[in-house]
């Protein structure tokens, strides 16, 4: 009863251990033996990435009681920042702008020119040229949705934006963001997003070379795709690691018990600020990890995931996997994504009458989601074998 | 009454006397109002010409509802911006500090419905009062040292809650989650102990157990005690000054404050 919790024994974290053993020996066995097709080993990886983004938001969420719907955003910029890429060295070699570097194929509603006849003021812009060598654009896609989240963070959490007011900001920034990534001007490839992914160059060849002569990876290649999926899995363990280790810090405590009672943790010396946006950075950084991960599985980025829907969609995952728990969050995200896959190749029109049925009985009935179903049949479990005394 | 509360150094004339006028004041007092006013919407609910708390002393405030107890308590500890004056603790003026700064220049403070958080367990809450780790980077690698450990184990014997160590506090009864919010603020060992109605809600047994443990900490901790129960008060022994309508209406023993005819009829007349 009274030993030191530092000497407690720490809890396995079996989500971890299930979701490694299913994806590094089911899957990839199924593969190897046929059995599952590389459409299906894909699909999994892409899921796998909203699983990330998911954690994110169970972090600032479910552990810290801020609702936030711009996780989309989040991982919009992720995959932005790495579709820039791929679109850098993917697609036909289309135009050449006046200092060497091609346009991506995608650019052609900002400059809808034949190749040879672009004039001199058809440029690549300057924040596209960032995003050429690989692990440049993947520092962008973790950097740039840590900055745009501390932003947030510091001006939301310092001015004490709290509950609704919060969640209603954090999505209007999100409608923002998307109507900029939306307008052809502002160079980002318009609605029609980033497209014509083809390689992933690994080594570092200068601007203007053709990324085919440096044996680049085919993102059609089933091998390329096979190792996407495992980078993705052992991102989404990564990810999982880190969060156990955040909540079951002190610093987690302090967490949880800013959802509890905010105010009142101020009178213990804690600067409520300083936490949530250090949260709110780390679930912003994640959310950037699961775009760039994303971007190359789904070989197209669009602004589609700014949309209000996908920003209702991650808190959807979240809340039917059950809020405030890490296994949870991945659950969720697997859970609905696959309901979703499976429905639309069988009875398309039901998806948005299942979407709505699982988010008004999480709301009703299961307030801690499938996670807290889990929980109250182990309970009763319990109360089982101590009744008949088994 | 016994002779403790007239053991208190205290200068003859300390209401004239503030530190405008002294520069000795932190020889006497560890916390000190001056002018203190404080007006919402016009109405003012706080009017402190002068307030000091001795360094070591267990002061007991009552008041009738509304006269400005809990206001004090939110102005002392920041809650609430005074509209006019200064508070000075601990040789350092904290009028306009939040109440972040405040807290950590040691003032604790416990609500008047006991504010514990519901998902943590009992341990879990008293390991967040520890003091000395409040910043985010060094709260990251908090670990609780094993003095840490024992002080805790020490102050949840001595409540009572040896046996709820690791249940969620949303699970404890009433009077426990009262000497959660107590034995938390202690732990934090703060310079000085704000106490919004510890009794409140309490059976008689449990009040008779926390009056003990506030006596305890007079020892060696500045209290400032807020209380509508005048049983529990008198169990407190110590000085008491009455607030009616954010006025100071009299300081002294509960005997010679009982004797006082104006309290008399604030708290009988209405």
């Amino acid at each position: 009863m009274s030993e030191n919790l530092n000497e407690k024994k720490r809890r396995l974290p079996v989500g971890l251990l299930v979701l490694l053993f299913l994806g590094l020996v089911a899957i990839p066995g199924g593969w190897y033996t046929g059995i599952t097709s590389i459409e299906t080993v894909n699909m999994l990886g892409r899921y796998m990435c909203f699983a990330i983004v998911a954690i994110g938001l169970d972090l600032v969420w479910g552990y810290s009681g801020v609702l936030s719907l711009c996780q989309a955003l989040f991982f919009s910029l992720g995959g932005y920042a790495f579709g820039m890429f791929c679109a850098h060295h993917g697609g036909p070699e289309g135009l050449i702008d006046a200092t060497g570097w091609k346009l991506p194929a995608c650019f052609f509603v900002v400059y809808p020119y034949q190749v040879g006849e672009g004039p001199t003021d058809a440029l690549v812009p300057w924040f596209w040229k960032l995003s050429w060598y690989l692990p440049v654009a993947v520092l962008l896609g973790l950097v740039i949705p840590g900055l745009v989240g501390f932003v947030i963070g510091f001006f939301g959490f310092r001015s004490r934006v709290r509950g609704v007011y919060f969640a209603i900001l954090t999505q209007a920034i999100t409608v923002a963001a998307w109507n900029f990534f939306c307008m052809n001007n502002m160079k980002f490839c318009g609605t029609n997003g980033l497209t014509r992914f083809k390689y992933i160059c690994t080594t570092m060849h200068p601007p203007g070379t053709k990324c085919a002569e440096y044996a680049p990876w085919d993102l059609s290649d089933p091998k390329v795709q096979m190792t996407l999926y495992l980078a993705t899995l052992f991102c989404l363990a990564g990810v999982y690691w880190l969060s156990i280790a955040i909540t079951r810090s002190r610093l987690g405590r302090v967490l949880i018990a800013i959802r509890d009672d905010e105010n009142t943790i101020c009178f213990s010396g804690y600067d409520p600020a300083n936490y949530k946006i250090f949260i709110y950075v780390v679930a912003a950084m994640i959310g950037g990890l699961g775009g760039v991960l994303y971007a190359p599985q789904m070989k197209i980025f669009t602004p589609e995931y700014m949309t209000a829907k996908w920003s209702i969609l991650v808190v959807i995952w979240v809340a039917v996997g059950g809020r405030g728990s890490l296994s949870g969050a991945v659950l969720g995200a697997l859970g609905v994504n696959l309901v979703y896959n499976f429905l639309t190749s069988r009875a398309a029109e039901t998806w948005p009458f299942i979407q709505g049925l699982m988010f008004i009985l999480v709301v009703l009935l299961w307030p801690d989601g499938l996670m807290g179903i889990l929980d109250r049949l182990r309970l009763r479990g319990i109360e089982f074998k101590l009744r008949f005394k088994i | 009454m016994t002779t403790t509360t007239e053991n208190i150094k205290r200068p003859a004339d300390y209401q004239l006397e503030g530190p405008k006028y002294s520069g000795l004041w932190t020889n006497y007092f560890l916390l000190y109002l001056e002018d203190i006013t404080a007006v919402f919407d016009g109405f003012k609910a706080l009017d402190v010409e002068a307030f000091g708390v001795s360094h070591n002393e267990l002061r007991v405030i009552i008041g009738p509802n509304g006269a400005g107890k809990t206001t004090m308590c939110d102005v002392i500890s920041g809650k609430t911006m005074p509209t006019t004056g200064t508070v000075y603790f601990d040789e350092a003026e904290i009028t306009h500090l939040s109440e972040i700064d405040i807290s950590l220049r040691g003032i604790g403070r416990k609500f008047q419905t006991p504010t514990v958080y519901d998902s943590l367990t009992t341990y879990e809450n008293m390991e967040l009062s520890l003091p000395g780790h409040q910043k985010l980077w060094s709260n990251l690698r908090a670990k609780v040292s094993s003095e840490e450990h024992d002080q805790i184990m020490s102050i949840l014997e001595r409540v009572n809650l040896d046996e709820q160590v690791h249940t969620q506090a949303k699970y404890l009864s009433h009077g426990q989650r009262q000497w959660l919010a107590i034995s938390s603020l202690i732990v934090s060992s703060p310079k000085l102990l704000l106490v919004d109605e510890p009794a409140a809600g309490l059976t008689d047994s449990e009040t008779e157990l926390t009056a003990e443990l506030l006596a305890e900490l007079k020892k060696d901790h500045t209290l400032i005690v807020i209380e509508h129960d005048m049983d529990f008060v008198r169990q407190l022994d110590s000085y008491v000054t009455v607030l009616n309508e954010g006025l100071i209406m009299a300081e002294g023993t509960m005997k010679e404050v009982q004797e006082n005819p104006e309290v008399v009829e604030a708290y009988l007349g209405r």
